[in-house]
């Protein structure tokens, strides 16, 4: 049985294995909270309910304590994102050089809000502050490609090469 | 061991390779096997060179040739002209043709004239990837000196009197720091470093993480040998994926040479080095929100006292220095106390790293001796302000900081002046802002960041940022009132003076600095409900200039919700209650017809 996201396809889910696997490895550290979280999250693409109860079950914390860690956090997701995961960096230096604009211009055009995915699952909105290329602002990171120096005009493109993909 | 005649410096930093500097890389491979030169011509993959506005950088020795904002097509030229028949390729070079009649071109070029580079001394020359590199550039000998010549009293004596002070924010006096720790009792001690940078708008620790992480590794095993710790803890942002895989990388290969791990360089010292992960919190960059995080809960900071220095982690002993901090203790030790106080000013010695970045032409990475002024900086090194702006304001410290406006510019930068200023250093972001930047909208900005990154602990911090920010967006929303400008200063005071944590402590910062100096735009938000810089999108409107418009039409077809009506020979207008002031149709007129009604 799959912990998230049941799928059709026939095939086994091995992520709860390897689910397994992560918390063994972590359990005699100490602080294995976030380190577990952090790998589970790489695993699943968010961190529904049943995985942290499973890493409650593993490292013996509270589920309201795994909770309230996730919560805090802003690398650490409840919801399931888009295939590509597009970040808007609203750190000063993008900011100050316009990259709310780029933010407005992306909500127009995918049609959904900051935090949001797209019906399909291709897009998922947020922003971020500062991805650390501030030299190239205003910046965006689709999954793990920077894009800097952007103006209004690329967004269109660089989401229709993404839709194609 | 191979000997080249020629080297190809890449940047591989964070700022090139999202210019393409990978790509570039590997044309630079093809070519160089194409022209059989892959024997003569060694490429490395650098650290940041500190220019990533015009990167892709690539940096060409023995010459010290500096090619920016190289092109995938312009490798083969570069290969031809410059490797093959020794010919430097001069409309890529920095600083332009004139560059090209001296040698070492990269000591002329502007950006790097006045800068002294004693924390980023390896970075962009070293290929941080490789251990051997740095230890051909005096690498791990301030360890060896360390253990094999001095005891931990004298370390730390050294430190002191070199008068390095703490680069993460505080400007807390770094010998001292070890000095507390060192003199507990307890078996376990940790040494922390601080990577967090949570700054919006600063990127000096991530290059030096991602240009010479060992420098950091040798620092903090320098660290533990002086206050008797044998554990360490790197936290860094998760945010920086090529960081985090070059510390990886460097740990591994400091284990490999017996340089962390149980006998250090045989001398029985014993020093070990772990990674942890941030989860994008800004309030773990605190000292003690950031060890309740590697302890593995909800990054909330604790009351001081107790100190780290007493009772840090797992309620040991720490001591926890910011990257920067850290990269300048090799140094120290090797050329001497006196050296490192020899450069700077009275009470700020050495130099600093900024992130100089916002309206300015060399947007970058530069380390200047304290005291240069902010002048030197923003026209010497950084090239002035685009498009013949105005200079208005340097923000400085992040949202702990403020602002120096332009009737300042020639104050020195050190920590003590810009505390003066009602600004502060803080860990080194430096953003420029010229005429069209409104402060108000700033220092909401800033409110917005600091109410989202409030962790909630302590109310004042969390009611009373928010109880600012309403009123912030209150005035930038053009619905200002009568003695909301009184209400933040008084908000401000209580924050200031009731926080848990120097987050809340230091969130009114922005909002008084800018008050201070910016009063008048304060108050013609409020009073005249007008926008002086014309940024809030409420008080202002976009208008068509019937003189010189020609009814082309490009403006209404560009407007994203069709609020732009006209036709042939009639001038065009925009329907304001439709309009969502996009700025889209002022953008792409052709004829300058329409103008921003602030
Ligand atoms: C809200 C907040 C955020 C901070 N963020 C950072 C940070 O990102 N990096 C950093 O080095 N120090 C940061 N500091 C300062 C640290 O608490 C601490 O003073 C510093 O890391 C000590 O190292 P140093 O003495 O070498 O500067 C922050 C402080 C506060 C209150
Ligand atoms: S502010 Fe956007 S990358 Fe730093």
């Amino acid at each position: 049985m799959s912990v998230a996201g049941e799928c059709c396809c026939g095939n086994v889910d091995t992520r709860e294995q390897k689910l397994t696997e992560i918390i063994e490895k972590y359990k005699n550290t100490k602080g294995a909270l976030i380190p577990v979280l952090h790998e589970a999250q790489e695993l699943y693409g968010y961190l529904p309910l049943k995985v942290q109860k499973k890493i409650s079950e593993g490292l013996d914390v509270p589920l309201a304590e795994i909770y309230g860690v996730v919560t805090f956090y802003t690398q650490f997701s409840l919801n399931a994102k888009g295939k590509y995961k597009i970040q808007v960096c609203l750190g000063t230096a993008c900011y100050v050089k316009g990259s709310s604009k780029v933010l407005d211009k992306l909500r127009e055009k995918l049609g959904i809000n900051v935090g949001e995915c797209t019906e399909d699952g291709l897009f998922s909105l947020d922003a971020c502050r500062c991805v650390g290329a501030c030299g190239l602002a205003p910046v965006m990171m689709i999954n793990d490609d920077v894009y800097g120096r952007l103006t209004v005009d690329d967004v269109e493109g660089i989401i229709e090469k993404y839709r194609n993909k | 061991m191979q000997i080249y005649r020629a080297h190809v410096l890449i940047c591989g930093g964070t700022g090139c390779t999202s210019s393409g500097s990978e790509n570039v890389k590997k044309e630079f491979e093809e070519q160089l096997k194409k022209h059989h030169l892959e024997n003569e011509v060694q490429i490395v993959g650098t650290g940041c060179f500190g220019l990533c506005a015009r990167g892709p950088v690539v940096v060409v020795y023995p010459e010290g040739a500096m090619y920016t904002m190289v092109r995938v097509e312009d490798v083969e030229e570069i290969v031809t002209e410059h490797l093959l028949k020794g010919r430097m390729v001069r409309r890529l070079l920095a600083g332009g043709q004139e560059a090209g009649d001296v040698t070492q071109s990269l000591d002329k070029v502007d950006f790097f004239k006045k800068q002294l580079r004693i924390a980023l001394r390896n970075c962009g020359i070293i290929n941080p990837e490789d251990i051997d590199e740095y230890i051909a550039f005096d690498g791990y000998k301030a360890l060896t000196k360390v253990l094999t010549e001095m005891t931990p009293e004298q370390v730390i004596d050294t430190v002191k009197r070199s008068g390095l002070r703490g680069r993460g924010g505080a400007g807390f006096p770094t010998g001292l720091k070890w000095e507390f720790a060192a003199r507990q009792q307890n078996e376990t001690k940790y040494v922390c470093c601080n990577a967090d940078e949570g700054d919006p708008g600063a990127f000096m620790d991530r290059s030096v993480l991602e240009g010479d992480p060992h420098s950091v590794i040798e620092a903090m095993i320098i660290a533990g040998y002086a206050i008797g710790a044998h554990q360490g803890f790197i936290y860094v942002r998760a945010e920086y994926p090529i960081a985090v895989k070059r510390l990886e990388i460097a740990i591994g290969q400091a284990k490999e040479y017996g340089l962390l791990g149980k006998n250090i360089l045989g001398t029985g010292f014993a020093f070990d080095l772990e990674l942890r992960l941030g989860a994008g919190a800004f309030v773990c960059g605190e000292e003690t929100a950031l060890m309740t995080s590697i302890e593995g809960h909800r990054g909330e900071p604790r009351p001081r006292p107790p100190f780290p220095a007493v009772k840090g982690l797992w309620g040991k002993p720490t001591i926890l220095n910011n990257v920067e901090t850290f990269a300048n203790i090799p140094r120290i030790i090797l050329n001497g106390a006196e050296w490192f106080a020899g450069i700077g000013t009275e009470r700020s010695k050495g130099t600093k790293v900024f992130a100089m970045g916002g309206k300015i032409n060399n947007t970058g990475l530069l380390e200047v001796p304290m005291g240069t002024t902010l002048r030197e900086v923003i026209y010497d090194i950084g090239g002035g302000i685009p498009g013949g702006k105005k200079f208005k304001a340097a923000q400085t410290g992040g949202p702990s900081g403020g602002c120096i406006p332009a009737s300042h510019i020639d104050t020195p930068i050190e920590y003590d002046t810009l505390v003066q200023l009602g600004s502060m250093m803080g860990s080194g972001g430096l953003i420029v802002m010229d005429e069209d930047t409104c402060m108000v909208d700033i220092a909401r900005y800033f409110l917005d960041f600091t109410v989202d990154e409030s962790c909630g602990k302590c109310p004042p911090c969390r009611i009373g940022t928010k109880r600012m920010l309403e009123i912030l967006e209150r005035i930038t929303g053009g619905k200002g009132e009568e003695g909301d400008i009184e209400k933040l200063e008084t908000l401000a005071k209580n924050i200031k003076a009731s926080a848990l944590c120097a987050l809340g402590q230091s969130a009114p910062n922005p909002v008084l600095s800018t008050l201070r100096y910016f009063r008048d735009e304060y108050e013609a938000h409020v009073k005249e409900k007008r926008c002086p810089a014309g940024v809030c999108k409420a008080m202002m409107k976009y208008v068509i200039n019937a003189d010189s418009c020609k009814s082309c039409g490009i403006c209404a077809k560009n407007c994203p919700v069709g609020a732009i009506e006209g036709e042939k020979k009639v001038p065009y207008r925009i329907d304001q209650d439709k309009c969502i002031k996009c700025g889209t149709c002022m953008e792409k007129c052709p004829f300058k017809a329409i103008f921003k009604n602030v």
